[in-house]
């Protein structure tokens, strides 16, 4: 570790109090507790009660009892909240580094502590720890590794060292079968955001001291805003390792820290780039959204010929059937219709064919699903064919090549050709093709005015020159079914449905 | 003044204007859009958005959120709600505020991405461990997307539950005129939340009772909830029902095709009403009893092999007949085929 990226100087000892009694970070008495109000629930020799201990004198040093939220997670430690006189939040297994990330977030200036065991913090939360550590958020996690799942009674952990017996591992721990054990500590510090990862041991006075200086340290670098801080605190579990408290000591010493070395593997300033900054909106500007534009652009007094008139578009993904459908919905809105715009959506949107419903109507829409169409835009061939069978009675298709397939005949419907894509192809976009068939649809149809169809289009494209391409794609399509109808090449003609 | 507005989209505004502020959230078709919507708009008024690593992730978030006294949301569709019922169940037990869309797909498994409505056992009957149960309000409109919305943050403060959003694909993804006034929605203060503050240190969010007294008590605290919930918060919709021989009920974007087809059976002089439950949870079993008693017989119509019929039966006890027409796998019906199922029900005479 380079000298320059410590941040703090390592405390010295004449700063810490010395606390001959219980920390009145604790509860006198344990209220929360059914019974034995004095003592706590851990065993004797258990590596909680000294983590607990070491947590609290540092809030205490630092005076920050009221600012602090703990977050305790299932395991022996699920009733951290029994002692700690602080604000408690108990939360599901696993998932403390989750629930701190919506704590902090809310409360960005308090201190967010996640308080894990190995089976909640290494094995059912590995996910929550590992992208809370990436996403940097300003917590401290206090990761308590004794090597066993302890309140269920002695089943295997993720760090369960290797040869170790639990009940889930009753030949001890074999990793052909369970793999090896997980280091956390050295995981978290393949990541980018973490400002300090260290492992200490509760093996021996000194090593507590040494755990005491870094469980203080996380909490002065939270305090200080700079970032996630992680302390992996290895731990005896005297009763679940079948020893007495000072052999459980010993073992941890002995054979936890070979296993998981003791370091401080990352004690840097980390600055994180703010860039892309959002820009600042009211609430009002969001909820009302558009409403200045849709005030602008409302169109008035304009009569419909219809009571209720449902529209499809379909074509390939890609030649801007849905955009032509929400422009139609649009349209309908600002000439105060009611209106409904029901895309098909999924996969189907990148390949393959899309398409979409509108409904204009008088009236409260009902279904938005159109069964039977009294219009069918079909901007190809395999639209048409699957679609054409489905139009009302007397309702009008408008296809968009130049002649029907000549094995395919729709009765009882008005058909009109335009080869679109070609029309927009001399225009110099084949882009604008659906708005070639909008030219058509409102020249047939009449259902909507093409004024209308400008200001939409005035207010969906900035760009000038793309507009402009619109405009004449739009007067195509008119002028293209104006001639059609006056040299009479309108097939099947049955009149409009209404 | 209105907007086009997608229902995913309508969503966040009206979680905007209802006052929330933080949004965690993991993407799924159909419901991506309310992630999304988050995403653009909760940064611009000094919100949080994060999209989680899981929906497992997304909800404990929630949690967290909603145990400093926030008001929080979350988004997703089935498969992601399955996944979220762990923390929905530590939510109820931990009387935490939030507000949950599920933008229904096509089940079981991966299914598909198209509306179904077979996440309503798993909604409304509660999919997570646990007695409990959350507000359930089942927008079938772009508008009511953001009323529903406004509603379930209120329900959801107001009774310290969580309160589901219940919609599906179509009303999801489809795009209808949206009129939002901005006013100023104040949520009420929240005396339990931690905060990290003096005043709240004594506070604690747990859903953990040990002694079996204690959890029974607990639980009848609940209940008690509930039961205020349930003779309060039934809402309902009905439409030509005052001389319906039959009555068709059906919720969500399967209101909207029956809407359309009561009015075609009606001009063929079939005397139906449509009756729409808004609130799912509570179920508006008051409202349909005595709308079903007028009728002669009641249909259900449901995007699911049939689930909410279990309720409509429940309410009526066999006092009228209950038949069920579903369509399943992300088929909607339309109007005529509706119009059919309702046809067959009533005699050639009428």
């Amino acid at each position: 570790m380079a000298e320059q990226d410590v941040i703090l100087e390592e405390p010295k000892t004449d700063k810490y109090e010395v606390v001959h009694s219980k920390s009145h970070l604790f509860y006198p008495e344990y209220e929360r507790k059914s019974d034995l109000k004095h003592q706590t629930h851990y065993c004797p020799g258990c590596g909680h009660g000294v983590a607990h201990k070491l947590i609290a004198e540092a809030l205490q040093e630092l005076k920050l009892q009221d600012q602090t939220i703990l977050v305790s997670p299932v395991g022996c430690s699920v009733f951290a909240y029994y002692y700690f006189d602080v604000g408690n939040v108990q939360v599901a297994h696993g998932r403390a580094p989750a629930a701190a990330t919506g704590l902090k977030r809310a409360c960005p200036d308090k201190i967010v502590i996640a308080y894990q065991g190995d089976g909640d913090l290494a094995a059912i939360g590995t996910a929550e720890i590992v992208h809370a550590a990436n996403r940097g958020e300003k917590i401290s996690v206090f990761f308590v590794n004794n090597a066993i799942y302890g309140m269920t009674g002695g089943q295997m952990a993720p760090t369960t060292l290797v040869g170790q017996r639990s009940t889930t591992s009753p030949w001890g721990r074999r990793p052909v079968n369970e793999g090896f054990p997980l280091h956390m500590a050295e995981m978290l510090s393949s990541l980018e955001a973490p400002v300090y990862i260290e492992r200490v041991a509760l093996s021996d006075n000194k090593n507590i001291m040494k755990a005491r200086r870094a469980v203080r340290k996380a909490l002065e670098l939270q305090r200080d805003g700079a970032g996630f801080t992680f302390v992996e605190i290895l731990s005896p579990c005297p009763t679940i390792w079948g020893k007495d408290p000072i052999e459980a000591r010993k073992w941890v010493g002995e054979k936890m820290i070979p296993s998981f070395p003791l370091n401080v593997f990352r004690d840097k300033k980390i600055e994180i780039p703010n860039n892309n900054v959002p820009p600042h909106k009211t609430v009002e500007e969001i909820v009302e959204g558009e409403r200045k534009v849709a005030r602008e652009g409302m169109v008035h007094g304009r009569s419909h010929h219809f009571q209720h008139l449902g529209i499809k578009i379909a074509g390939f993904g890609g030649q801007g059937v849905l955009l032509l459908g929400q422009l139609l919905a649009e349209m309908g809105m600002r000439e105060g219709l009611e209106v409904s715009w029901l895309p098909s959506y999924g996969p189907e949107m990148r390949s393959g064919s899309a398409h979409c419903h509108v409904c204009l109507s008088k009236d409260r829409i009902g279904s938005p699903v159109l069964s039977r169409p009294d219009v069918l835009i079909a901007m190809n061939e395999i639209s048409l064919r699957k679609f054409a069978s489905q139009i009302a009675p007397g309702g009008t298709i408008i296809y968009g090549r130049e002649r029907l397939p000549d094995d395919l005949s729709i009765p009882n419907a008005q058909v009109v050709c335009i080869p679109a894509s070609e029309i927009a192809d001399k225009l110099g976009s084949a882009k604008v093709a659906n708005v070639v068939m909008m030219g058509a649809l409102l020249e047939e149809t009449e259902c909507l005015s093409s004024e209308t169809a400008m200001k939409v289009l005035e207010a969906k494209v900035k760009n000038l020159a793309l507009l402009e391409l619109d405009r004449k794609a739009l007067d195509a399509g008119r002028v293209y079914i104006d001639h059609t109808v006056a040299i009479g090449a309108v097939t099947q003609a049955d009149g409009f449905a209404q | 003044m209105r907007q086009l507005c997608k229902g995913n989209v309508a969503v966040i505004k009206g979680a905007v204007l209802a006052g929330c502020r933080a949004y965690y959230g993991y993407p799924i078709t159909p419901a991506s859009e309310v992630a999304e919507a988050a995403a653009l708009y909760f940064p611009e008024i000094g919100g949080t958005f994060v999209q989680a690593e899981s929906e497992t992730a997304s909800i404990n978030m929630v949690y967290g959120a909603a145990s400093a006294g926030i008001r929080v949301m979350t988004a997703s569709s089935g498969p992601g709600l399955s996944l979220m019922q762990e923390g929905i169940s530590y939510l109820a037990g931990a009387e935490l505020p939030c507000v949950i869309v599920d933008v229904m797909r096509g089940g079981p498994g991966l299914g598909n991405i198209a509306p179904e409505q077979s996440d309503y056992f798993a909604m409304v009957k509660g999919g997570g461990h646990g007695n409990y149960r959350n507000f359930v309000v089942a927008p079938a409109s772009v508008q009511e997307m953001a009323d529903l919305t406004i509603l379930a943050f209120e329900l959801a403060d107001n009774y310290r539950n969580p309160a589901i959003v219940l919609t599906d694909g179509f009303v999801g993804q489809m795009m209808e005129p949206l009129d939002l006034q901005y006013r100023e929605i104040v949520p009420p203060p929240k005396p339990w939340a931690v905060q990290g503050t003096a005043g709240t240190r004594q506070n604690m969010i747990s859903s953990i009772f040990l002694e079996a007294d204690d959890l029974e008590e607990h639980q009848r605290k609940m209940e008690a909830k509930y039961i205020r919930a349930k003779q309060r918060e039934t809402r309902c919709e009905e439409y030509r029902t005052e001389d319906a021989e039959l009555l068709v009920v059906g919720y969500g974007i399967v209101s909207r095709v029956l809407r359309s087809a009561v009015d075609e059976a009606r001009k063929q002089g079939i005397k139906v009403g449509l009756f729409r439950p808004i609130t799912l949870w509570p179920f508006p079993s008051n409202q349909l009893l005595t709308a079903a008693l007028r009728a002669e017989k009641v249909l259900v119509v449901e995007l699911s092999n049939g689930q909410m019929v279990e309720d409509v039966r429940l309410t009526l006890e066999g006092k009228r007949p209950v038949e069920f027409y579903g369509r399943v796998g992300g088929n909607v019906p339309g109007v005529e085929e509706l119009l059919a199922k309702i046809e067959e029900q009533v005699p050639a005479a009428v």
